[in-house]
């Protein structure tokens, strides 16, 4: 006989506030088959534990129901305050009252009665719960990084330091990301490319650290613990380990007026290259398409038409027919850190956006983005450091920066806040009038966003000790006029038009996630959210883990962090990964298929719809016990427990543990009993 | 105008959701997180995946009295399980037409996709669908033959009713 204890948590007031939980505690003590019901302030509580764990002793319980939040939130909690009374933990499950009822209706008898309902057909549900035990899978305690910008080299050297092997795939020729690109970091003006390369080349140092640069994720399989990844090592034409990177080759190519990615376009390089001097891996990679010998080739030319760099190279490396290439890693768990790409606010626009066509940036040369303005600032920068005018090399006496341009705007961009403008901007100015005493800085912006340690000084230090004149107002219109660029814009502030004319405007645009990040997810089981950025478990409490056991977040392929932010996400993230290897077995909750052998009949319409491959075919022998047949068998390490082979099976074999058909069909039958 | 049809002012439709756990649970979740509030006769059945979801479900939902269902999961290709959002899809187009062919209002069953951050989404299916069912009226043909069925066994006489449901549910339950 089932002896069901029933336990409503009234959440403080959140709960009790539209639901009468007295009432519903009341009503379920004579739902037959419960035994106990009661209620109480805080269940999850430490009080509201012990109360549950006495019941489960006193009244020998065989099931309990805990009608409070939804599952997502406690249900573990409460399945391990019943295994601490001696019972099962399976046999616990939540009604969810509050995300599901209290929250969502006005008091009244309805909500009463649905709180009431739900709370019983979960009761019906327990009665048909049986006890479970937990899976014990093995652990491969190497871990995928995917990404090599801040976040994912700082995740990798985590990793590495405590003690697990790390495999690192960057998709363009040299770690470093975003982060090598910038000239200054705020609030400290520290240079970032002096804090950020020497860990580059700890990464690549790093005895347990496995780089693969210039290569992307091709596949998935497998689950926490034991992935299977492919990664395709896109053909770079050179051969890395013959390659000393002298540069001799990038000396000899022909090809010279390439705009270069790492300069924004803003600087030249030649076909066969190295993103910046300081790239890690220092291997050139060859760009077949601007390549002059692989242009003459897609044309079918019989003959090359180049060839310098080979000819160049004293070692060999150089190799035009290299292929890409397949390679298999093993890994018990996934870092994503795949960062960000700058919203281009060009004429051409994605996913309908309706842009910034009006700012003429890409027709005007002297309107450019913030990242060419790092660019401009940087020591290692197409000028030298020099900030001067893309158009005629002259150097700027008014600069205007215009800040929120995407960013917070859903009529045109988009709705989300990009965190980093406000500070860049600041760090902007500050430069400029470092290195142009006589400039005069202008920002217009929205609303000044500076939390953070030291942020709201920094930007004070910019208005106050570096001049920079902050409009609170918007742009409306920009234009060529002679020489400078006429800014008309509005001071809301002072409630009149505020008209600059500018030598140079930097427009300081929205982050946005990667294209291929929707991709990854899809390849990872991960969600993401509406825009694109990787959706953690839960936002506050476990903001570095994914929906998919195994795979974490790190950076801003979260959602826009600054670089502090990152860093710490990503060693949120490792610690999460070495916590995952700090045992040799993992446990996981036993909700998995299992076959019933002597009624399969061995159609194996299973197998076809299984995503993991977790059915096996097991002989059937006669009585010579020759094989005469065969059964399926799930894998319990391998199945994830989605179900859907228990209801393609025809003759009703695969039970889905924790959701079998008795127990779903007990709550159809308890929910309808109006 | 038949009885059925006629309005009733008074009727709260009954409506069982088959929804998965990852994305549309989720998004449920979402909507009480964010205090959306909506018509409180739907009915949330939690399962892993709607890859999960037996056609028999549906079935036994209407013969225990329900008077719409609603089956929502995760967007194409975002199914936690890889597929099991497709299979679902499949076997509810199936499962659909036989439904129509027995003569059930098609507008009593809502498939829908509701992702684990769409609470706003979650919340206009719900009354969307309740609305709907309201204009629909009761569906009792399933129900009165659960019970006919019932009074039959306990008075020891046969069934004076072609058996149609259960051939049905299991071609349909075939139908991947």
């Amino acid at each position: 006989m089932a002896r069901i204890g029933v336990f409503v948590c009234h959440c403080g007031e959140n709960i009790s506030r539209t639901v009468d939980c007295a009432k519903v505690s009341a009503t379920l003590k004579d739902h037959p088959g419960v035994v106990v019901s009661q209620d109480y302030k805080y269940m999850c509580s430490d009080p509201g534990q012990t109360l549950i764990k006495q019941a489960i002793e006193e009244h020998d319980l065989t099931g309990v129901v805990v009608a409070a939040c939804s599952p997502h939130m406690h249900e573990k909690t409460f399945r391990r305050a019943a295994s601490q009374a001696g019972l099962n933990p399976f046999v616990v499950e939540m009604a969810n009252i509050r995300e599901q009822c209290s929250w969502v209706h006005e008091a009244g008898p309805e909500t009463d009665a649905k709180a009431i309902e739900i709370v019983g057909t979960i009761v019906e549900k327990v009665k048909n719960n049986v006890p479970l035990e937990t899976i014990h899978i093995p652990v491969t305690k190497r871990a995928l990084v995917i990404g090599g910008g801040i976040a994912g080299i700082q995740a990798a050297l985590d990793i590495a330091d405590g003690g697990a092997e790390v495999v690192l795939v960057e998709k363009e020729p040299s770690i470093g990301g975003h982060m090598s690109q910038l000239s200054e970091t705020f609030p400290t003006l520290d240079c970032s490319q002096c804090i950020l390369t020497p860990r580059m080349v700890e990464v690549y140092q790093h005895p347990r650290i496995t780089l693969h640069s210039y290569s992307e994720v091709e596949s998935v399989e497998g689950y926490i613990g034991n992935f299977h990844v492919t990664v395709r090592k896109k053909a770079r034409s050179v051969d890395e380990d013959l390659c000393t990177g002298c540069g001799d080759c990038q000396a000899a190519c022909p090809s010279r007026k390439i705009p270069s990615e790492f300069d924004a376009g803003l600087g030249m390089r030649s076909a066969i290259y190295v993103p910046f001097p300081q790239a890690v891996p220092n291997i050139p990679v060859l760009d077949r398409e601007n390549c002059t010998l692989f242009k003459g080739r897609a044309k079918g030319r019989e003959k090359d038409l180049c060839g310098k760099c080979k000819e160049s190279c004293l070692r060999s490396a150089i190799d035009y027919e290299q292929e890409d290439t397949l390679i298999d890693e093993k890994v018990g768990a996934i870092v994503i850190a795949t960062g960000f790409k700058l919203y281009s606010v060009g004429r051409e626009q994605p996913e309908g956006l309706k842009g910034y066509a009006e700012y003429n940036y890409g027709e005007i040369p002297d309107v450019i983005s913030g990242l060419q303005f790092e660019r401009l600032a940087s020591a290692s920068g197409p000028t030298g450091g020099q900030i001067v005018r893309p158009s005629d090399g002259k150097v700027p006496k008014k600069i205007v920066f215009l800040q929120c341009i995407g960013s917070r705007d859903p009529e045109k961009g988009i709705s989300y806040c990009s965190k980093i403008c406000c500070m860049y901007a600041a760090k902007h100015t500050m430069l400029y009038r470092h290195k142009v005493h006589d400039g005069e800085a202008t920002v217009f912006y929205m609303d000044i966003r500076s939390a953070g340690k030291g942020y709201e000084e920094f930007v004070r230090r910019a208005i106050e000790e570096d001049g920079a004149n902050y409009i609170r107002g918007r742009v409306s219109r920009m234009y060529r006029d002679g020489e400078t660029v006429k800014v008309v814009g509005y001071d809301t502030l002072a409630g009149e038009t505020a008209i600059f004319d500018a030598d140079m405007v930097v427009l300081c645009t929205a982050m946005r996630p990667h294209k291929g990040n929707k991709n990854l997810g899809r390849k990872l089981s991960v969600t993401y959210d509406q825009y694109g950025f990787i959706s953690s478990a839960h936002p506050k409490l476990r903001p570095v883990e994914t929906t998919t056991a195994g795979v974490f977040v790190a950076g801003a392929c979260m959602s826009p962090s600054d670089i502090p932010d990152s860093i710490a996400s990503a060693s949120a993230a490792a610690s999460k990964v070495l916590g995952m290897f700090s045992g040799d077995e993992l446990e996981r909750e036993p909700t998995v298929a299992v076959v019933n052998e002597r009624t399969c009949i061995g159609c194996f319409n299973c197998e076809r719809v299984c995503p993991y491959g977790a059915i096996e075919h097991i002989d059937v022998c006669n009585r010579e016990n020759e094989v005469c047949g065969h059964v399926a068998r799930v894998l319990p390490g391998v199945c994830q427990g989605c179900g859907t082979c228990v209801a393609t099976c025809p003759s009703k074999s695969v039970e889905l543990q924790g959701f079998t058909d008795e127990q779903i069909f007990a709550e159809i039958n308890a929910l309808l009993t109006w | 105008m038949s009885e059925m049809t006629e309005p009733i002012n008074d009727f709260e439709p009954r409506i069982t959701a088959f929804v998965c756990n990852w994305c549309t649970y989720t998004g449920a979740d979402m909507a009480g997180t964010s205090r959306m509030h909506m018509a409180s006769n739907v009915r949330i059945i939690r399962l892993p995946c709607t890859g999960r979801i037996d056609a028999l479900f549906i079935i036994k939902a209407f013969e225990r009295g329900a008077d719409g269902v609603i089956v929502s999961g995760c967007h194409p290709a975002d199914c936690h399980y890889t597929a099991g959002n497709y299979h679902a899809r499949r076997r509810f187009i199936v499962f659909r037409e036989l439904l129509g062919f027995m003569g059930v209002d098609l507008g009593r069953v809502t498939f829908s996709w509701v992702s684990a951050g769409e609470g706003a989404k979650w919340r206009d299916v719900v009354n969307e669908t309740v609305e709907r069912i309201r204009e629909l009226g009761p569906f009792d043909a399933y129900h009165d033959l659960a019970l006919r069925q019932a009074a039959g066994a306990a008075s020891g006489t046969s069934l004076d009713v072609p058996d149609v449901v259960a051939p049905v549910v299991a071609e349909a339950g075939d139908a991947s």
